[in-house]
């Protein structure tokens, strides 16, 4: 009878132990974007699109900054572009070459718009997010 | 008859010992197991198990914050919507950085070392692929205040990457000297922060002496704190 009580138990354990690890598993774990990732949200959740990730590494080994930066006249801020659909099928910004000819056209909405719904504009990782404090104050309205 | 009895209880216990021993080690095992799971879980939640600190306010590396994988793939990075049908269709990081050099920080990629081994060869314009950037190789040395080496800034690998005009004359005067520059202003994204911290190599504790690369000279001391100096009573 004892012996039988104690089986159980350790089933019970056993048992409490596979829920606590399926259910640590199934956690969201913690954002971790590949480093220089741009989410770009100033229009997309407003019109109802997932908000853009721009991979700077993908980019980057294909291109130097100043293709970009330079001639394509993409300012160095998170968001500072004010890019919107209309200026991209006029062939500018991303619309350079995101035309059908250089690199794949924009009918691909899901290639750029890919983030999670509600993410800021920011850029991800870096140093500011770093740290433990905030830099500075949220504005307030 | 009795000793008979009892001889074979123990020959049958002596054989199902291991069996205990195991079937004990797996509970142990499982009780680890779910210890351990209970640790990363509150990890994650940023509770702490009564059991592992005197109080919530004393944990270890409280503040510390614990880096997943680095370079994730598009599905796992938190950033990326996997219920989107495109998410899985993007290169995964991983791929496209194999045979690169690697650093400890930043993508993990030391991007000016892998043009320089000609692994990587970007173009310098959209359309025409031989293009050749237009390269200046001229060191600026910046004297630093404080005690750690001086600091070298390199136009080569700058001008391999970027045109004069990105930086020329918005970011940074083109004259020695006449660029006030520190390191809370480059973390706060101002300066070299424009890009170092946000897209290339960013500042950390691993990373100094890429920039600050120049020691000083063998007499230099540390210059004194006004405040102290001018205390007749320190």
């Amino acid at each position: 009878m004892n012996a039988n009580t104690e089986r159980t138990a350790a089933w019970k354990l056993a048992l409490l132990g596979v829920i606590v690890w399926v259910g640590a598993t199934l956690m969201p774990q913690p954002a971790q974007a590949e480093y220089a990732d741009v989410v770009i949200n100033n229009y997309a959740d407003a019109a109802g699109m997932r908000p853009v990730v721009f991979p700077h590494w993908y980019h980057r080994i294909r291109f130097r900054c100043k293709v970009c930066h330079a001639d394509l006249g993409f300012k160095f801020k998170a968001g500072g572009n004010k890019i919107t659909m209309a200026k991209i099928i006029d062939g500018k910004f991303c619309g350079a070459c995101h035309n059908g000819e250089i690199s794949w056209s924009v009918e691909n909405c899901g290639m750029c718009h890919s983030g999670i719904p509600g993410t800021p504009t920011h850029i991800a990782g870096s140093t500011v997010q770093q740290l433990v404090a905030p830099a500075y104050k949220a504005l307030k309205k | 008859m009795k000793n008979t009895i009892k001889k074979i209880t123990l020959a049958a216990s002596l054989v199902a010992l291991p069996f205990i021993v195991s079937a004990a080690d797996s509970q142990g095992g499982s009780l680890m197991m779910a210890a351990t799971t209970a640790v990363s879980s509150a990890e994650i939640t940023g509770s702490v198990p009564e059991k592992l600190s005197v109080s919530n306010a004393n944990v270890f590396n409280r503040l510390l914050k614990k880096e997943k994988d680095p370079n994730a793939a598009p599905p796992d990075d938190g950033y990326h919507d996997p219920a989107n049908d495109a998410t899985t269709a993007l290169q995964p990081p991983k791929v496209a950085y194999e045979g690169l050099p690697t650093t400890e920080f930043g993508n993990r990629v030391d991007w000016v070392k892998a043009l320089d081994s000609g692994k990587l060869n970007p173009r310098y314009d959209r359309q025409d692929p031989d293009v050749e950037p237009f390269v200046m190789d001229l060191d600026i040395v910046r004297p630093v205040k404080a005690s750690v080496p001086d600091v070298v800034f390199p136009h080569k690998p700058h001008t391999q990457w970027l045109h004069c005009s990105n930086c020329h004359p918005k970011i940074f005067v083109p004259q020695r000297l006449s660029n006030q520059i520190n390191m809370s202003a480059i973390i706060l994204g101002q300066k070299c922060g424009v890009c170092h911290g946000k897209v290339s190599f960013p500042p950390t504790t691993k990373s100094c002496k890429k920039c600050h690369s120049k020691e000083k000279p063998a007499n230099w001391k540390p210059p004194l704190s006004e405040a102290s100096v001018k205390n007749p009573w320190r």
